[in-house]
């Protein structure tokens, strides 16, 4: 009996102690939820994009990129299928939310691409984050997006796009060393990307030793800006950034020309408004105008070949600046899945959204089509490369955007045979 | 006296009063500042009285629809901002069509009348159906069903054409002949404001006259006088009634071309945003009164120009054209408050009211 009781006693602790931790192998669990996904089902991977209104360009171009990166995959992922839904954000703040509510209450959702307009982002990546959706973005460049201060609730945000504070300094070099000017004027549309991009153009001109005459500010829906052009002439500006959207962007420039004193000083917009829609928009007030954009001639070899994949997919050339961006935002997500997904016994895939979350952060030196990709603790992880690009008669004439860059902030570096391309533009702070 | 008074001021007047008060004066410091100390010379000032009143005027044709319209059935026809798209949209692609032949370069007045026809017969035309499949059938509902039914039928037309034509920009071609600008005396003056200006001003006095000197005008304002009366006297009313709207849609058709001459582009919402001004200016005007209508879009379009500059820019405010929809609907309070019939309202008779 003694014999029997103590076998009794060892046999329940085994069970007490052992089942559980194997159980929990074969139990899917994760901190804040997961994602079963059974055999043959597919992997969901939601878009928020801007795919209908005057940016439809925008969210349609990052699209395609996230389109052919799954072609890249041949459309599967782990012997699952990827499934690609889209959802309209609108380019502003009500629809992010919208279109981040409603990703968040779809369970079957495991990672998200989005959003394109970085005020789509700031209601809507806590939403998403607050249902356990880590989401990377292809085209939210404001910096505030992935600041340190951003607080917790960002914690499932990253981008693969530049951050503005790159963006905006290489602006203010380009008028500062490039064209010479030394009085600029700035407007913004209340938007989170325009606000603070012009705000780091403005300091960063004011840094190198320039006057801003003028931080004025438009609505997005306003069509006559005469007025507010005339109140920015009264400065005498040198200069105008304007780093707005479609199509406020297409009446400023427009209507600058019409303004005493403005006729002739150069006008710069920047990448929301680097668009064949932008030159539908501005007609030939466009020709002569400058735009800071992703370097398309510095991106990895890759590249050429997607070219030739969208031309014969889409039957056009992409539409607006972030299509790479998208890709490998894709490719991002894409591997960290493989990293983390594991395989059930009984055939289902299971993905802990913390631990996905995670393994998108520590993203590192993956080689992407815009360069190579890290991610740093607050989610920026492009390999940001800003040239600025100057549009002819013959781009606004076939309403395509031009390929190679008038001018790049690190081509007057001094040459380096030796090192490797740099990373970031070494004039950067 | 002042017992009668005591007895018709009410609290809420006070109040009014108040706050109007404390609006006037801040315009009043801030115009103070700005013209003291502001940057602006005698020149921007009358460039921005010209772009104002290039904007008042289209917002003055498109008022007219609203304020006629209100004048006969009593109701805000809130379809009208569509009015005023369908028509520079459909005509954007005749335009385009002249602009690719060359046409349009060689003889642009022919092309432009041309545009302007298909512009306004368009609208026209969507006026007309408007009246007789979403309004007619409502005329003895209550009130608010068809200021409902306006609201869906607003949406509807947005997105038919959105259907129709797609959903991004189309910008207009440029009218070479308008470009540029002419030296009056010293003033600067681009040509397309003065054409814009000139013929809205001409438009809105042929229909004024229309209005007022012929037998179909003295129709129509006995029949915002008093249906029932007019109905015995033998005029038709349902007549009346449309040839109200084909005036509303003629006026916010050539508004349309005028609007595609100043900003170039065109799309399926660009009706919104000029449609709820142009009902501000019919409501600052005095709903239901033709001049009033006109008074109030120039008004507003001015206000919107200068107003910023002017009263903002003193009080140190950046950015003030980010305000610019919000000083023009404090003005729209400020009239209200004071007269709350509008500039050259009629003091409506509570039947009609």
């Amino acid at each position: 009996m003694r014999k029997a009781s103590i076998l009794w006693l060892v046999m329940v602790f085994t069970l007490g102690f052992i089942a559980p931790s194997v159980l929990a192998a074969a139990k899917c669990e994760d901190p804040i939820g997961v994602v079963v996904i059974k055999p043959g089902e597919p992997i969901h991977i939601a878009c928020w994009m801007v795919v209908a209104g005057p940016d439809a360009s925008l969210g349609t171009d990052t699209k395609r990129g996230v389109e052919i990166a799954v072609d890249d995959r041949g459309g599967k992922l782990l012997g699952h299928p990827i499934k690609i839904s889209v959802q309209d954000t609108g380019c502003n703040a009500e629809g992010g939310q919208a279109a981040a509510t409603k990703l968040a209450s779809d369970p079957t959702i495991v990672a998200a691409v989005g959003s394109n307009c970085s005020s789509e982002a700031k209601p809507g990546a806590p939403i998403l984050w607050k249902a356990g959706i880590a989401t990377v973005s292809p085209s939210n460049t404001a910096p505030y997006l992935t600041d340190p201060k951003r607080g917790p609730e960002y914690d499932g945000y990253l981008r693969t796009a530049h951050n503005d504070k790159v963006q905006g300094a290489v602006a203010a070099e380009f008028a500062y060393k490039k064209l010479g000017v030394r009085r600029a004027a700035t407007i913004h549309d209340g938007s989170v990307y325009a606000e603070q991009l012009q705000a780091v153009f403005a300091e960063t001109f004011k840094k190198l030793g320039g006057t801003i005459t003028a931080q004025e500010a438009v609505a997005p829906t306003d069509t006559d800006m005469r007025p507010v052009l005339t109140k920015i002439a009264t400065g005498k500006p040198e200069f105008l950034y304007y780093p707005i959207f479609i199509a406020a962007g297409g009446h400023i420039t427009r209507q600058a020309k019409e303004v005493a004193g403005l006729e002739k000083i150069p006008l710069m917009g920047a990448d929301g408004i680097f668009s064949p829609d932008f030159y539908k928009a501005a007609g030939e007030a466009a020709i002569g105008m400058y735009h800071s954009s992703p370097d398309f001639s510095a991106f990895a070899g890759g590249y050429k070949d997607f070219l030739q994949k969208h031309q014969k997919k889409y039957g056009e050339k992409p539409l607006a600046p972030f299509h790479a961006h998208a890709y490998d935002a894709a490719l991002m997500i894409f591997a960290a899945i493989e990293k983390v997904a594991k395989k059930q016994p009984d055939g289902s895939l299971c993905i802990g959204r913390k631990a996905l979350r995670d393994a998108l952060y520590a993203t590192k030196n993956l080689k992407g089509l815009t360069g190579t990709i890290t991610c740093d603790p607050y989610g920026d992880c492009a390999d940001p490369r800003i040239a600025v690009y100057l549009t002819t008669a013959e781009n606004v004439k076939k309403l395509e955007m031009p390929s190679t860059p008038y001018w790049k902030p690190y081509a007057e570096a001094p040459p380096a045979p030796a090192k490797k391309p740099p990373a970031k533009p070494p004039a950067k702070k | 006296m002042p017992q009668r008074w005591r007895e018709r001021i009410t609290p809420t007047d006070v109040i009014m009063w108040f706050i109007g008060a404390a609006i006037i004066g801040l315009i009043l410091v801030g115009s103070t500042a700005t013209l003291t100390r502001g940057p602006y010379t005698a020149r921007h000032w009358f460039d921005f009285i010209i772009f104002g009143l290039a904007q008042g005027s289209i917002y003055a044709l498109i008022a007219m629809g609203y304020t006629m319209v209100y004048g006969t059935l009593r109701m805000i026809n809130f379809a009208h901002s569509e009015v005023f798209m369908a028509g520079p949209y459909t005509a954007y692609f005749v335009a385009a069509a002249l602009y690719r032949s060359g046409f349009l370069d060689a003889s642009p007045a022919v092309s432009m009348i041309a545009v302007l026809f298909v512009s306004m017969g368009t609208s026209t035309l969507v006026a007309v159906l408007l009246e007789r499949i979403a309004y007619r059938p409502l005329r003895m509902a209550p009130r608010l069903v068809p200021l409902i039914t306006a609201i869906g039928a607003s949406f509807f037309l947005q997105y038919t054409f959105r259907g129709l034509y797609g959903s991004g920009f189309q910008a207009y071609p440029v009218v070479k002949a308008l470009e540029g600008q002419w030296n009056l005396a010293g003033v600067r003056l681009l040509k397309f404001q003065l054409v814009v200006i000139l013929s809205a001003a001409i438009l809105m006095a042929v229909l004024y006259a229309f209005v007022q000197r012929t037998r179909v005008g003295k129709a129509i304002r006995a029949v915002s006088e008093d249906k029932e009366a007019s109905a015995l006297m033998g005029i038709d009313i349902d007549r009346m009634i449309v040839t109200t709207f084909v005036i509303g849609g003629m006026a916010a058709g050539a508004a349309g071309v005028l609007y595609a001459l100043m900003f170039k582009q065109v799309h399926f919402f660009m009706g919104f945003i000029p449609g709820i001004k142009a009902f501000t200016a019919a409501v600052l005007g005095g709903i239901g009164n033709i001049p009033g209508a006109m008074l109030g879009g120039i008004f507003l379009g001015l206000i919107e120009s200068i107003g910023p500059s002017l009263f903002l820019d003193g009080l140190g405010i950046v950015a003030p054209y980010q305000l610019k929809d919000a000083i023009a609907f404090t003005v729209l309070v400020l009239v209200l408050i004071f007269r709350p019939t509008g500039i050259l309202g009629e003091r409506l008779a509570v039947k009609k009211a």
